[in-house]
């Protein structure tokens, strides 16, 4: 009998405390209906309170860019709150700048949805989409890097060469709880009907390992977007593209996009780092677009080249060669130089300060980085 | 049996001869890493004197109603914690509710309270030294407002040793465990004027 008396009373101890929270968050977190004004009076809607804005519009069927999933860790759901609710959070203070947070610019994923609440958001945002796609192709464009191509069935998408698309990973394994992940598109804009992204296989990382390991053709996935500030701009400026890897993608639906439209001539300098032969992919892609694009120029760099492997073209780290390439090979009298940056955090940073070196002003800089 | 000790007595021995920082140097963690400013020192002080009065109170109830008639002391240190950390994630519910002005200086740091040694402990010596439910009350209460005195002067003192010349390898923690350890040896001190356990 003693026996079981202390399993019991432990449990029932912790069974109570549980109800206790259950019933308190039930009380304490109800806030009944409240309404969400959208850009002074743009669009309405009555939500049930008590979970934070990120998830509230976003059932509501309005998606806010988030590249964490709602964990305060990316920075990636700014927007304007009109209203009043309450002082910035320390989860939010370290993505703002002096200028945001004056401007009540908030993270919607710390921000609770308790009262009436007014905000603004950008237009386009609306034109985001949730799509229920089918995965239509699985390819091996390296030993780490796979391309994956989706079908939109009735739907279309409408983006500009250089955004990005959210994946909902569904729960699997020992991970509980969908997890969103972004990932630039390489696919063309003029192709309205499907949506490709590479995607590099990062061990540990959720989404990367579900897509290598477990993602299978025919498979419904569901997909959010377009996002993303990162463009190229329309004038006749000289591109200085780098990104090695999965990186490739924007610019690969920015020079497609560029042979779709007619924008032919512009001068496209774009540098591929790789570290060996294995890690390099679509050299075919892009030797036949420096046939199509008369003033395209790939420049794919190794920095650990093996013997052996008969690589004739430039060696060394990307930022090396895109400084060679700055001071002795790309004249810039006459035209603007632009940088378009795709990577790590790191590397953004190195090709940034070479850029600054070689007089690429800090506003002609635009870069995409991995979160 | 408790102890004949005015309840007052043990509240102004738990906040300077016996404080439990300082004495006992329970709950250093957090102590230490946001004792940087006086504005969170404030709001976390608050939040351990809040939750410590609570739980300490809600973990005596516990003891001598469930623990004690069934025989299972033994599994004292269980029941408390998750007391504690159940009686926490309620409390930043209702705060958030009811207050959102005391959220913001007081529900943030919350969850970091859970894990705070000081409650447990304080829990545990309630239990040894037999106290009965008012001295317990007192004896929560205050350790919860010795350890609000104690952060906030480490803040206050940590404002001036900023602007101090500390040689390059004191700075940081090392210069902070130093600061404590002069405090700790000021409020020893008082222990000549009364001596409860």
């Amino acid at each position: 009998m003693g026996l079981f008396i202390a399993p019991l009373a432990i449990a029932g101890i912790a069974g109570v405390l549980a109800a206790l929270i259950v019933v308190v968050d039930m009380v304490a977190n109800n806030y009944g209906e409240v309404t969400i004004d959208i850009n002074n009076g743009k669009k309405e809607m009555t939500v049930r309170g008590g979970a934070s804005l990120l998830v509230t519009l976003s059932s509501e069927g309005l998606y806010l860019p988030s590249a964490c999933g709602g964990r305060g860790s990316c920075g990636a759901c700014k927007c304007k709150v009109t209203s009043d609710v309450g002082p910035h959070l320390p989860t939010e203070t370290p993505y703002m700048s002096p200028q945001e947070l004056k401007d009540n610019i908030r993270l919607a994923c710390q921000v609770k949805v308790k009262a009436d609440i007014g905000i603004e958001i950008p237009e386009d945002l609306f034109n985001v989409k949730q799509f229920i796609a089918t995965v239509k192709s699985i390819k091996d464009v390296t030993y780490d890097i796979k391309e994956v191509l989706f079908d939109l069935g009735d739907e279309t998408v409408d983006f500009e060469a250089g955004k990005y698309i959210q994946l909902v990973i569904p729960p699997y394994n020992k991970i509980k709880g969908s997890t969103q992940r972004a990932y630039s598109m390489s696919s063309r804009p003029a192709n309205r009907k499907q949506i490709e992204v590479l995607v590099r296989l990062v061990p540990g990382g959720i989404a990367t390992t579900y897509v290598h390991e477990h993602l299978k053709e025919g498979q419904k996935m569901d997909l959010i977007g377009p996002f993303g500030e990162f463009r190229r701009t329309r004038s006749d400026s000289i591109m200085l593209c780098v990104a090695g890897g999965s990186g490739m993608a924007p610019f690969k639906s920015m020079l497609y996009d560029m042979l779709d439209t007619g924008e032919l001539n512009r001068e496209v300098w774009y540098f591929f780092g790789a570290r060996t032969t294995k890690d390099m992919f679509y050299m075919d892609e892009m030797k036949v677009l420096e046939e199509k694009l008369p003033n395209f120029h790939f420049v794919p760099a190794l920095s650990e080249p093996q013997e052996g492997d008969g690589w004739k073209g430039p060696t060394g780290l990307i930022t090396d060669v895109l400084d060679t390439y700055l001071k002795e090979n790309i004249n810039s009298e006459e035209k603007i130089l632009e940088g378009y940056l795709c990577g790590s955090p790191g590397m953004i940073g190195a090709c940034n300060k070479v850029m600054n070196d070689n007089g690429v002003t800090q506003d002609n800089v635009y870069y995409d980085k991995f979160a | 049996m408790a102890p004949d000790i005015n309840p007052l007595v043990i509240l102004f021995a738990s906040i300077f001869t016996g404080n439990i920082l300082l004495t006992n140097f329970l709950g250093m963690c957090s102590f230490i890493s946001i004792s940087k400013d006086m504005k969170s020192a404030n709001g976390l002080g608050l939040a351990v004197t809040v939750v410590l009065t609570i739980t300490t109170a809600i973990n005596w109830a516990m003891m001598r109603y469930i623990l004690i008639p069934l025989d299972l002391m033994v599994y004292r240190y269980i029941v408390f914690i998750i007391v504690i950390a159940a009686t926490v994630q309620m409390l930043e519910m209702i705060i958030d509710r009811v207050s959102p002005a005391l959220y913001m200086s007081l529900g943030i740091f919350l969850p970091l309270i859970t894990v705070n040694c000081a409650i447990l402990g304080v829990a545990l010596f309630m239990q040894i030294r037999n106290y009965d439910f008012f001295q317990t009350l007192a004896f929560g209460f205050g350790s919860g407002l010795g350890w609000w005195l104690a952060i906030l002067a480490l803040a206050a003192i940590q404002k001036k040793v900023a602007r101090a010349p500390v040689p390059a390898g004191l700075k940081g923690p090392g210069i902070t465990l130093i600061t404590i350890g002069f405090m700790a040896l000021a409020f020893v001190g008082f222990s000549g004027m009364l001596n409860v356990q």
